[in-house]
């Protein structure tokens, strides 16, 4: 920005051949320095808010052998968690594992909730979570996260150990396909 | 008639006001802003969509992508009693100077037989074992968990919080584990540590809880 001389208005002229010594401005262009300081609280602002860590709830049942929660058929889905992140998931009991037996990923199985969800009597869904030895906390907690997207109220979902037969059909699935 | 004369204005703004409110802002943000000591335990937590933040003052039990398990104390006010009544009920024998230490200590990440000589050596978070939790027969996060219930016995709900921040690569027995030792004491309700991420604004929980709307439990 060019500075205007606006000082020289009221001085009166001097004779010929007497040099005007030229008046600098002591003022310096201060706006790229407002710019930058104004940069740097947003980046601040920003990266302070944006890195604390979330909550996310999580509730167990009673360490009770007794207690058994009765499931209909027509609403139960079992999902397995594999290794490689892959998931695997039925409906009902598994008695014909060929037909039954499907396997899916972290980014498809949320239409497949959706789906049973949708086709699925209010009070009779029930979501089984079954992860196996291979698969990791992140796969648990992302299913579980997929619970809250969809909006699968609680009391309709439960973490469950995996059964040596669901294991098997999940190691002999990992091996056709190759997953390492 | 007389010239009217407009006078001449300086079409410049001093900046010097706005730089400095710029700058004091500045400052304020960096000194408030809490220095994080870098973790002695280096935990990527996955992604959630919850927003709940996670408290500070909370026991927070940590999984490292080794499956090593971690104990820490954040509540400071039942931490001395916690750590006592364990001194005590294990017979642990440390002495005041050892009591000192492991108060001092962030995380709790050795095995309770290994606890004095571990103090006495100074060990480094990143050099300790981990709380073994394995199995039933040796699972002493069951301990650790008994005498944290038991110390926070009659506190608010609201004063008392469980969480545990696992890595994205532990494996999930490690945490089956964590949970069997919650629930073998009546440790029914947690909540997992996570970074967070958008809600996908398609999905059903977004249509049913549109934003603004009542936070639903």
């Amino acid at each position: 920005m060019a500075e205007m001389d606006t000082s020289s208005g009221g001085g009166h002229k001097k004779g010929p051949g007497v040099k005007k010594p030229t008046k600098k401005s002591t003022r310096v262009d201060l706006t790229p320095m407002v710019d930058l300081g104004f940069l740097l609280i947003t980046f601040f602002v920003f990266t302070t808010t944006m890195q604390q860590p979330t909550a996310m709830h999580m509730a167990v049942p009673k360490d009770d052998p007794t207690i058994k929660t009765e499931v209909k058929q027509s609403g139960a889905m079992t999902i397995l968690l594999g290794k490689g992140d892959q998931v695997y998931y039925y409906y009902g009991q598994l008695t014909n594992p060929t037909e039954q037996f499907k396997v899916s990923s972290y980014t498809k199985i949320r239409d497949e909730i959706l789906n049973k969800k949708r086709n699925t009597p209010l009070g009779d869904l029930m979501i089984v979570i079954k992860p196996n030895e291979d698969a990791t906390f992140k796969n648990t907690v992302d299913i579980f996260d997929e619970m809250t997207i969809n909006d699968i109220k609680g009391g309709h979902f439960a973490l469950d150990k995996i059964t040596p037969a669901e294991n098997n059909l999940v190691h002999l699935t990992e091996q056709s396909n190759g997953i390492k | 008639m007389p010239k009217v004369k407009i006078p001449r204005k300086s079409t410049n703004i001093d900046m010097t006001a706005m730089c400095d409110v710029a700058f004091l802002l500045l400052s304020f943000f960096i000194m408030a802003t809490k220095q994080k000591p870098p973790e002695a335990i280096t935990v990527k937590t996955p992604t959630s969509v919850s927003t709940e933040v996670a408290k500070e003052k909370a026991i927070l039990v940590t999984l490292n992508k080794d499956g090593k398990v971690f104990l820490m104390l954040g509540d400071k006010t039942k931490k001395d009693e916690i750590l006592k009544e364990m001194n005590t009920f294990r017979q642990l024998n440390l002495n005041d100077a050892e009591m000192a230490k492991l108060k001092a200590a962030d995380y709790i990440g050795v095995p309770l037989a290994q606890l004095k000589s571990a103090l006495d050596n100074n060990i480094k978070e990143d050099q300790m074992p981990g709380i073994p939790c394995l199995d039933s027969a040796n699972n002493e996060l069951r301990e650790w968990m008994r005498v944290v219930t038991n110390a926070y016995q009659g506190t608010k709900k609201e004063d008392f919080e469980l969480l545990v921040k696992g890595d994205d690569l532990a494996k999930y027995p490690a945490f089956k584990n964590i949970i069997d030792a919650f629930q073998a004491n009546n440790q029914l309700r947690f909540k997992l540590v996570t970074s967070s991420e958008t809600m996908p604004p398609e999905s059903e929980y977004y249509k049913n809880h549109p934003p603004g709307s009542a936070k639903e439990n």
